[in-house]
């Protein structure tokens, strides 16, 4: 463990983070170019026709708004275990993007529904689990807000979210459960063309290495922010 | 357990003594199902259809009505912090004050569902069904509630923030319970619904102490 703390050092993570973000951020350009080429020149779908485009946008930020609870809740238990506040300051700024992401995932699932099911909403059982996961990530972040303490505010999320880890995958398997029930569509057979295949990976890997970016970005903004506060206090004293 | 047992009454007292925020709960419960078929019409093919769904989600939003007080009450006027120090673990303590809301607002709503089940026409097999997957599932909506009472013990404002963290964590209550009337309507059985129900609020009951625990240590500087 002692490198991952080393690495937890607000001065080593500025350094280190600081040197990797502008490779990140272009390779983070070149996934995002070659995979949106990648994906407007595949063939039509013998079903989906050329709306197959939209998976491409859609099922990485699917994947995406998933690990980012993951990552939450990662930092939450570091924070709860050894309550060090760079995890803490992690979390918290990866919690927009994760509202974010799943906020792209429904929107583009929806858009995709209109040509597939012939209407923006079906209560399908992933865009239902998704539409409770977008709320779960605004009560996370309200609960952030509302409370002044930091250390405090910090405490309450991570434990939060470690309960919200343990209710997923059951949220999960009732909306499934209830999706079966009420006889909903039932779409991704789960077959996939080598074609879209390529287009597809790319642009996960490029869906992943934008949160990283922005992630990184924000973490180093708050470092930064709570520098210049502190520098401030100082001068005021 | 006779500390546990004076906290357990003492809670049910006030919640039926001072502002009676059990019989607020089932008043809202009532109103809340009055205004659905105003809102949908009087067919009542429709409101039997309906009806399981409709009382799972008022009884839900009554029972979230006195949540924000679970802790809230004994945190300001500081007998929150006597309790911490008697000899009962803040995880029964916690435990006794989920028993306390769900005796003084889940029990009466459930007793209180057949009546509006009836005026929903919904067939007396499944009123059945409704009345035992309220007696399963409620449990679970105060041992949630719990931890989203004790996360926001400290806010001004925390009867806001309560339903948006914890309604979603509730959504499995909702499906399960209502999903059974539903089972049972379309004439299949509901034994798997009831089963998944009473086994989703037996782990909340279980787990749910020692978050609201951790987070009362929390709110009081331990």
């Amino acid at each position: 463990m002692n490198w991952l703390f080393r690495y937890a050092n607000p001065h080593e993570f500025m350094r280190l983070s600081g040197a990797v973000l502008p490779y990140i951020a272009v390779a983070t350009a070149l996934c995002f170019a070659i995979g949106l080429y990648l994906g407007f020149s595949v063939p039509p779908d013998y079903q989906q026709g050329t709306t197959i485009t939209l998976m491409f946008i859609h099922v990485p930020a699917d994947v995406v708004a998933e690990l980012i609870y993951g990552a939450i809740a990662v930092c939450s238990l570091l924070s709860l275990v050894w309550r060090h506040p760079l995890s803490d300051t992690a979390a918290r700024a990866a919690a927009p993007f994760g509202a974010l992401f799943t906020a792209v995932a429904i929107i583009t699932g929806a858009l995709w529904g209109k040509p597939m099911w012939g209407t923006y909403w079906v209560w399908d059982a992933r865009l239902t689990s998704f539409l409770l996961l977008f709320f779960l990530y605004l009560g996370y972040m309200a609960l952030w807000n509302a409370i002044e303490d930091e250390t405090r505010a910090a405490r309450a999320c991570a434990i939060l979210a470690l309960v919200g880890l343990v209710d997923i995958p059951i949220i999960k398997f009732s909306v499934d459960w209830w999706s079966t029930l009420h006889q909903g569509e039932s779409i991704m057979s789960g077959k996939i063309a080598p074609v879209y295949l390529a287009p597809l990976l790319i642009m996960m890997l490029g869906y992943n290495l934008l949160f990283f970016t922005l992630w990184m970005v924000r973490i180093r903004t708050a470092i930064l922010e709570r520098r210049a506060r502190n520098l401030m206090q100082q001068a005021a004293s | 357990m006779s500390v546990f047992a004076t906290l357990l009454m003492r809670d049910i007292k006030l919640a039926a003594r001072s502002g009676g925020s059990a019989a607020l709960a089932l008043s809202f419960f009532a109103l809340v199902a009055t205004l659905v078929p105003l809102g949908v019409g009087a067919d009542l093919h429709l409101l039997a259809r309906v009806a399981g769904g409709v009382l799972w989600v008022a009884a839900v939003l009554a029972a979230l009505l006195s949540l924000d007080r679970l802790f809230q009450g004994d945190f300001e006027d500081g007998s929150l912090d006597v309790i911490a120090l008697s000899p009962l673990p803040l995880e029964l303590t916690s435990l006794a004050k989920i028993a306390a809301h769900w005796l003084s607002t889940g029990l009466p709503l459930t007793v209180l569902s057949p009546v509006l089940a009836l005026m929903f026409n919904l067939p007396p097999h499944a009123t059945a069904i409704l009345f035992v997957s309220l007696l399963a599932g409620t449990p679970a909506v105060s041992a949630i509630g719990a931890i989203g009472a004790s996360l926001t013990l400290s806010l001004k404002r925390g009867g806001l923030i309560l339903p948006l963290i914890i309604l979603p964590l509730l959504s499995p209550v909702v499906i399960f319970g209502a999903g059974a009337v539903a089972a049972t309507l379309d004439g299949m059985a509901a034994g798997s619904a009831l089963g998944l129900l009473a086994a989703f609020a037996t782990a909340a009951m279980l787990l749910s102490p020692f978050a609201a625990a951790a987070c009362v240590r929390l709110n009081l500087g331990g």
